[in-house]
């Protein structure tokens, strides 16, 4: 802009945990292996399709692992969080990218999600939702404690912040 | 009020009774009249009357009963702090409102409901959450005492009245009747009325000879101008049906500004309804322009506010409808006056976006008209060479129009902050300007995809309680659009942002 001086969002301060790499990764695998299987399996029984089938199978597979191999790094470059004493920032995603702030006067929930696999990583994802149906911000891949004690944190701060939230 | 602090028990109108009557008389008359003709067949025509008028008497009867025992039970009473209904004959249920929480009282009639006198009364807490366990209906109460309820539980004691505002905002002018058949609706209703005579007919078994019939009608015209006919029918058709549907939706249509500050929307031919919404739940105005109505310089105005969206009822849709479609003008002074602000803030001047989204919107647009071609081709290439003519042919006739929609959907995008109210407009085929007060705002999105970074734009939203939940910003410059959220609500982005030390913003600095 002409006149007015150039500005962009800064990345959030806090990368999310390294061993969210692990769990994206196990993620893509399991995406990846469960349909490759089911056609393996078919691709096996059924003979007149079997050229098919396989072919489908490893064209599937070989797309899953590149995946796996290319986006959670990616992932882990542009996944970062932050929570000030005013907001909470988020950034996701990869090809399409998104930077998420609510302002603590408005938050109405502080929640902590551990799925099985988060659980085996030792991680866990912060959703924070506000009286917008469209405005709910997740932190996914904390370190659970972490996560914990932030969720606590939040809850802390959002107390003490005076505010209607609508 | 009397009989004590919490106030009294009411119960429902008995008339409620006449009206169920009614309605399993009309039920009992469109079900017997087919069996009775059915049964005749095989039996004396006495008789099978005889056994309609048994079966028509029974459900006449119990469905009545039903309604009394429901109308016996039922009672309700409005205490000063809080709302009370109790029904049920065997699972009784016990709802209570918290008076400060109410937020709307609907009444409602349909023509059965009105001989009597009687409305449906809904109140709303306005919370889009646990859908309907948020309203208490009432069915149904004299529409005195429908008023009464409107006026007791809407109006607080606090709110002093603005003569300045109050009163009436709108009134029906019958001249808005132009824009229904431009609208939507009239090629929807015409393609709905053509696919009903084909439906019936088929029901009938008839369908072969109203083909027939048709055919015979066009006998002496070639394919193409029977078929150019009977969509200059379809439309003429359609276009009758949207008057008449313009007409039950608006006719004595008035919107009120009431002391203690609510709005008033009284509108519709046989069934009348009534939809009140608190002005505390108000965060902005939506003016639409479809692309029918646009093309008439007209405009309609959508109320934005928190608690109507996941409405159980099926008219939902029309509880944020503010005005039918009118000229542009008039759209703007409501909504100036809807806000209460001296100037209209959907019509302020807009800044444009980037070339870059201009770009990108007729890219979209021909890859839309150019892909299905590229397709046809390749089947044309493979199969036939007649396709390679439908492609060519489909590529030459839809490519301008596809080019023009682009053009004005870039033209439709902008965005401002005026006074109050972040203001952005998007949209061809249906052009919205919405404006969204600055204090409503309660967070913001920024997107960015990969071809937007490339381009250098982004798609900034404000979220918000109210409406659709989210209102975007798309495709303005990245600095631009950062610096607008930032403008509509100072402080919450700045911590986040950064300078970026461009060679033009350094030579601009110095």
């Amino acid at each position: 802009m002409a006149g007015e001086d150039a500005v962009r969002l800064r990345p959030p301060r806090n990368a999310v945990d390294r061993r969210a790499v692990g769990w994206w990764r196990a993620q893509c695998l399991l995406g990846t292996a469960a349909p490759v299987a089911v056609l393996a399996v078919l691709g096996a029984l059924i003979g007149p399709a079997r050229t098919w089938l396989l072919t489908a199978a490893a064209v599937l597979a070989v797309a899953g692992l590149a995946c796996t191999a290319f986006f959670p790094a990616w992932w882990y470059r542009v996944h970062r969080w932050e929570v000030t004493d005013e907001a909470v920032y988020v950034r996701t995603g990869a090809l399409w990218q998104e930077w998420r702030i609510a302002p603590m006067s408005r938050i109405q929930t502080v929640d902590t999600v551990r799925g099985p696999l988060e659980q085996l990583f030792g991680l866990a994802t912060v959703t924070v939702t506000t009286a917008s149906s469209k405005g709910a911000l997740r932190a996914e891949g904390l370190d659970h404690e972490l996560a914990a004690e932030l969720a606590e944190r939040l809850t802390a701060l959002t107390r003490a912040t005076p505010g209607d939230a609508t | 009020m009397s009989g004590g602090p919490e106030g009294e028990w009411r119960r429902l109108d008995p008339r409620t009774l006449l009206v169920t009557a009614a309605v399993f008389c009309g039920i009992a008359v469109g079900a017997g009249v087919p069996v009775a003709a059915g049964l005749s067949g095989g039996r004396p025509l006495g008789q099978a009357v005889a056994w309609v008028l048994a079966g028509a008497a029974l459900l006449v009867g119990g469905g009545t009963t039903a309604d009394w025992v429901r109308c016996r039970r039922t009672r309700y009473r409005i205490g000063p702090d809080r709302v009370e209904l109790h029904t049920g004959l065997l699972l009784l249920k016990r709802r209570t409102l918290s008076r400060d929480r109410i937020r709307s009282v609907d009444l409602t009639a349909n023509p059965l409901q009105r001989l009597p006198g009687l409305v449906k009364v809904r109140i709303g807490t306005g919370e889009s959450t646990g859908g309907g366990e948020s309203t208490l209906a009432l069915e149904l109460v004299t529409r005195a005492e429908g008023e009464r309820l409107r006026r007791e539980l809407l109006t607080r004691p606090a709110d002093a009245a603005d003569p300045a505002h109050d009163g009436t905002l709108a009134a029906l002018d019958p001249r808005w009747i132009r824009y229904a058949p431009v609208s939507f609706v009239a090629p929807a209703l015409g393609g709905a009325a053509a696919g009903a005579v084909m439906q019936v007919s088929e029901w009938f078994g008839a369908q072969a000879e109203v083909i027939d019939w048709i055919g015979d009608r066009f006998a002496s015209v070639s394919l193409p101008w029977t078929i150019v006919g009977l969509v200059l029918l379809a439309t003429l058709a359609g276009a009758v049906g949207a008057l008449g549907l313009w007409i039950e939706l608006w006719w004595n249509f008035r919107l009120e500004r009431e002391p203690g500050g609510t709005l008033r929307v009284r509108r519709g031919l046989f069934t009348a309804r009534s939809v009140t919404l608190e002005e505390r739940r108000l965060r902005g105005v939506e003016r639409v322009e479809p692309l029918g109505v646009r093309l008439f310089g007209a405009a309609r105005l959508d109320a934005v506010a928190t608690g109507l969206t996941e409405d159980d009822d099926e008219k939902h849709t029309d509880l944020k409808a503010l005005l039918p479609a009118t000229p542009r003008a008039v759209a703007d002074r409501v909504a100036a006056e809807v806000l209460r602000e001296p100037e209209p803030p959907t019509s302020a001047p807009l800044a444009a976006h980037p070339r870059a989204a201009r770009t990108r919107r007729l890219r979209w647009a021909l890859a839309a008209v150019l892909l299905p071609a590229a397709v046809l081709a390749a089947l044309g290439a493979l199969l036939t060479p007649v396709l390679l003519y439908v492609a060519a042919g489909w590529a030459v006739v839809l490519a301008p129009p596809a080019a023009l929609l682009a053009r004005d959907a870039y033209r439709s995008l902008g965005h401002t902050v005026s006074g109050g109210y972040l203001v952005t407009r998007s949209g061809t085929v249906r052009r919205a300007t919405v404006a969204l007060q600055r204090s409503g705002i309660i967070g913001w999105t920024v997107k960015q995809s990969y071809f937007q970074r490339r381009a250098g734009i982004l798609t900034v939203t404000a979220t918000t309680a109210a409406g659709e939940g989210a209102y975007d910003v798309l495709d303005a410059g990245e600095s631009q659009g950062l610096a607008l959220a930032d403008r509509a609500v100072p402080g919450l982005l700045a911590p986040f942002l950064e300078r970026v030390e461009t060679p033009e913003a350094r030579s601009t600095e110095r």
